[in-house]
């Protein structure tokens, strides 16, 4: 099983996506899109809602950063045990293979356009149970992951910097759902 | 009850039985006597709290079987260990005697393929019902792949 990548355009719908390719064909079209398309992902990364798939240890940490000491709420992150109404699921401990059903299940329930944080070292890699018999050795195996988090547990501030870097690649997305590079200025 | 009146005890009732130490009191007896050594731990020694059970894989030696009882009241602890044997994977159930012995068993089927011969209920309870093999047996490889997920 090698790392999974995610597939072209699922950041958007068909439908957005063709209007605004029509848009942006029109002459001068290209302002409106931008425009939008700037403010769509301003809209986006202020509101991401976080779906909380807490296995193990870093769940508590992931707890004491959604708590008012850290305080992720002035980011326009709201904890919402729903995965109907998030756009990002932190996936903060250890994935066992019976788990592993269950967190693509999930995955599957949120709406596109969905993020995912990989949290500790067990969700990147296993960690310390990666020589084990029941570990999956990452979840990168069965979901697209956007920014990883290192740390065995991250402290909250290494997960804060990991949702602000979140941010900031949401605010890059571009119309067609393509990943822009980073702009050495801002990043 | 103390150690050594449990100890002489043992030795009494159980004549081929290898008694050791204490505490706790380490008991080896043959697997014919397993449920039979149990029952005498339970009514006679008074260990009425089953601690645990579990394997261990001596490879060509075979399986091991271990179980700790306590007497609580007394503050007595008494290990019980049997061979299986080379190649057997079949042991007497305990859950007859100690209704707690019922989950250890099943981890011990899960863990070791060990059959626990009168268990009210053989399944699978710590791994996924579709798991093949037993990962604490020493031949199980660490890396054997689980698709789609390793």
């Amino acid at each position: 099983m090698t790392h999974q990548k995610r597939p072209e355009g699922d950041k958007h719908s068909k439908l957005f996506e063709s209007v605004t390719e029509g848009i942006h064909s029109f002459p001068g079209g290209f302002v409106v899109t931008t425009a939008a398309d700037a403010f769509f992902n301003w809209a986006r990364k202020s509101s991401v809602w976080p779906v909380t798939f807490g296995l193990a240890c870093c769940a508590i940490e992931m707890m004491a950063t959604f708590a008012s000491r850290f305080d992720v709420e002035r980011l326009g992150m709201v904890p919402w045990a729903s995965p109907r109404h998030s756009d990002l699921m932190i996936v903060s401990g250890t994935v066992t293979i019976k788990m592993a059903p269950m967190l693509i299940r999930i995955y599957d329930q949120m709406p596109d356009p969905k993020w995912a944080v990989s949290m500790g070292s067990c969700a990147n890699s296993g960690g310390p149970f990666r020589h084990g018999y029941h570990v999956v050795k990452g979840v990168d195996r069965i979901i697209p992951v956007d920014v990883y988090v290192p740390g065995c547990p991250p402290p909250p501030e290494s997960l804060l910097n990991g949702l602000l870097l979140l941010q900031d690649q949401i605010k890059h997305f571009r119309r067609t759902g393509r990943r822009a590079a980073p702009n050495p200025k801002e990043d | 009850m103390t150690y050594d009146q449990a100890r002489t005890f043992v030795g009494e009732r159980f004549g081929g039985a290898q008694v050791e130490g204490g505490p706790p009191l380490v008991v080896t007896v043959p697997v014919d006597q397993w449920t039979a050594f149990a029952q005498f731990a339970r009514d006679d020694l008074r260990c009425r709290f089953f601690s645990f059970l579990t394997a261990v894989d001596w490879k060509e030696q075979g399986l091991e079987v271990v179980a700790k009882v306590d007497n609580v009241d007394d503050k007595v602890s008494v290990i019980m260990k049997s061979r299986l044997g080379p190649g057997v994977s079949t042991c007497p159930s305990l859950t007859p005697v100690y209704l707690g012995a019922n989950w250890m068993e099943r981890e011990g089927y899960d863990m070791f393929g060990i059959q626990f011969e009168g268990h009210p209920d053989p399944r699978r309870i710590l791994l996924p019902d579709d798991w093949e093999g037993h990962p604490l047996l020493k031949s199980y490889a660490v890396d054997t792949p689980h698709p789609p997920y390793r």
